[in-house]
């Protein structure tokens, strides 16, 4: 599947689209088929995200994993800090990264 | 320290009040962020893997105990309660709101700092040795040059918009400790015949192409540093490659022209330069100058150091240096904990290294290149107090050169660019070798990583460097031996096949086994690796 993520303009987040807004949850993200390019250019036009691209990802039965490392990363936060990332009380979220 | 004068403070507060405005139009739509992109890294503020990052100057890596307690304020107001020290001597914040950061760039100005030129292709922040004027071999101190390059090169109109990003290191000492010839331009302050005046390197750098910088002149007198600089940047800015970013540093130019050639067109420029009068007054060097006039040293102080605590003479011993000044010891703070993140300190650690430094070191702190603090004027008799004062807040870490000191960029853990995490594998090795005495045992070792090849683990000047490596979207890490940022400067040759994260540890391992088993009477594993060359370890490794 194609997901569509960039970072939230005012709190710089990462954000991922949800189909009708955008989530701070990879896990919420919408499969953007052929349209990622239109809805990152009109979003960024809506001031309501930067810098957004479109990746490959799949769906597991942990939910959405993008395929690259460093988008799993950015859906999850710096693996070095389990304190700041998205899942502080799970103990091997930094595993889904790799 | 220096100060700003009223010049130096209207203009730094005169940029906050731009920077507002161009964010509350970024805002508010009125500029694009193609628009904004340029505007925003002139105030040193990235868009990074996870959020906006804020790149801060420290000037030649100086800081009073109230800039110091500032950037903790900062880390705990506006971040989330730390900061990252560089490689360059700055600091980073990873998790800023794009509306915070005027108000942030506010608050620095209060303490006369800034993030200007610690981004875009000018003169970034000027490095120097983190033991200026307190190291009894340097033959000045090279701060009052560093701070006339800050002012000469700080909205240069000239060089705002160079090929690439250009990066200069002042040292006044034989020890180099700021890799000053893998910088675009390292100057040594150097004394002839009684006249101080400089030793001028050019095309020195890390980065895709690593190259030591070739000696282009053995002597420029004081007065005319700035001038001989002008004509160095003239020559790269009129020449230097703008057609691939990939070969626009003046390491590429040098290469390629010959280092002959450049040296013969920057003397042409400089001859053209001295006609035009454009030295900066002396009046104002001596200025300067007067703000690094020695601190008031008490005389007359005790030199000896209680060692009773045996967890205390360890930690003297290792990051404990020598003074200038009978009765005072140069404190280096370890920013690497066997468990930590090389370079990260939290809010209260910042606090804690602020109030040290107003209490026991004239106010007065230094940021390292390999990311660790230094207490430059602290009494041999305050050592156990500020020990354990370290102590309660993890900072008493007694590895200063040792092989769980590591430089380790961000990496992929916060940086967009790299494309290995670099502070993962810092923190497996730094567990392998946790054991004190295995550490003293294997004595100076410099391991530095960086997590893609722009080198900002300054992984080429490691005895051992590891450069982390994307294959097939899969971390691997390079291994190289023999690099050094010292006054032996030396790049570091890559030994083979690159490894997984445990692999490279394991690597590492048989390395510094080869090294017990094999170095010679007073070897560092630099000397025992030049001596014995490649082959021996390589067959360590691979087998």
């Amino acid at each position: 599947m194609k997901i569509l993520t960039g970072n939230d303009l005012v709190s710089g987040d990462v954000i991922w689209w949800a189909g009708d807004g955008w989530s701070r949850q990879v896990g919420d993200s919408a499969d953007v088929g052929d349209k990622g390019d239109d809805l990152a250019r009109a979003e960024e036009a809506a001031l309501r995200v930067v810098g957004a691209y479109v990746i490959d990802a799949t769906v597991t039965d942990e939910g959405v994993r993008p395929a690259h490392i460093k988008d799993r990363i950015r859906a999850l936060g710096p693996t070095v800090r389990p304190d700041l990332n998205l899942k502080p009380n799970d103990a091997d979220a930094g595993n889904w990264v790799i | 320290m220096y100060r700003y004068d009223s010049y130096d403070q209207s203009i730094v507060d005169a940029r906050v009040d731009e920077f507002r405005d161009q964010v509350q139009r970024r805002l508010t739509g009125a500029l694009t962020e193609d628009q904004f992109k340029p505007l925003r890294l002139m105030n040193g503020l990235y868009l990074q893997l996870h959020a906006y990052m804020l790149r801060v100057a420290i000037p030649y890596g100086t800081l009073s105990g109230k800039q110091m307690r500032k950037l903790g304020e900062i880390a705990a107001k506006y971040d989330k309660g730390y900061g990252h020290f560089t490689t360059r001597q700055n600091l980073q914040y990873n998790w800023i709101k794009l509306a915070d950061a005027p108000d942030i760039l506010a608050e620095l100005a209060t303490v006369e700092m800034h993030a200007i030129q610690t981004s875009g292709n000018c003169i970034r922040n000027i490095s120097s040795d983190q033991y200026a004027g307190v190291s009894a071999d340097e033959v000045a101190d090279p701060r009052p040059w560093a701070e006339l390059l800050r002012q000469w090169s700080s909205f240069h109109p000239e060089f705002t918009y160079l090929p690439r990003k250009f990066k200069i290191a002042v040292i006044a000492s034989d020890d180099d400790r700021a890799a000053m010839r893998l910088h675009d331009i390292g100057l040594k302050l150097v004394s002839k015949d009684g006249v101080i005046g400089a030793e001028v390197y050019a095309g020195g750098g890390m980065g895709r192409t690593p190259m030591v910088a070739p000696q282009i002149r053995d002597f420029v007198a004081e007065e005319e540093i700035i001038s001989y600089l002008e004509a160095c940047l003239r020559v790269y800015n009129r020449y230097g490659r703008r057609d691939n970013k990939y070969k626009a540093r003046i390491k590429i130019l040098v290469h390629e022209i010959g280092v002959e050639e450049y040296k013969r067109q920057v003397e042409e420029e400089f001859a053209h330069m001295k006609q035009l009068g454009l030295n900066p007054p002396v009046e104002e060097l001596a200025r300067i100058r007067a703000f690094f006039a020695n601190p008031a040293y008490e005389t007359g102080l005790n030199e000896a150091i209680d060692r009773a605590d045996p967890a205390f003479a360890l930690w003297v011993d290792r990051q404990v240096a020598p003074h200038k000044q009978p009765g005072y010891a140069i404190v280096n703070i370890s920013l690497k904990p066997l468990t930590g993140i090389p370079g990260d300190a939290s809010a209260e650690q910042i606090e804690l290294a602020a109030s040290l430094a107003e209490q026991y070191s004239l106010d007065e702190l230094r940021v390292t290149h390999a990311q660790n603090l230094v207490l430059p004027h602290v009494k041999k008799a305050d050592l156990y107090a500020i020990w354990q004062q370290l102590e309660e807040v993890g900072l008493a870490e007694a590895n200063l050169d040792l092989i769980t000191d590591i430089i380790a960029c961000p990496g992929l853990d916060y940086c967009a660019l790299a494309n290995a995490r670099s502070i993962p594998l810092a923190q497996k090795i730094a567990q392998r070798f946790a054991a004190a005495e295995r550490q003293a045992e294997l004595g100076e070792l410099k391991l530095k990583i960086s997590g893609c090849i722009n080198a900002c683990g300054h992984h080429h000047a490691g005895h051992i460097g590891i450069l982390g490596v994307d294959r097939k979207g899969v971390e691997n890490f390079q291994l190289s031996l023999g690099g050094s940022g010292a006054e032996d400067t030396s790049l570091g040759q890559i030994t083979g096949p690159g490894f997984s994260e445990d692999g490279v540890v394991d690597a590492i391992e048989k390395v510094t086994d080869l090294y017990l088993a094999q170095r010679e009477s007073g070897e560092r594993f630099l000397d025992t690796y030049r001596r014995l060359g490649m082959k021996p370890f390589k067959e360590a490794i691979y087998g």
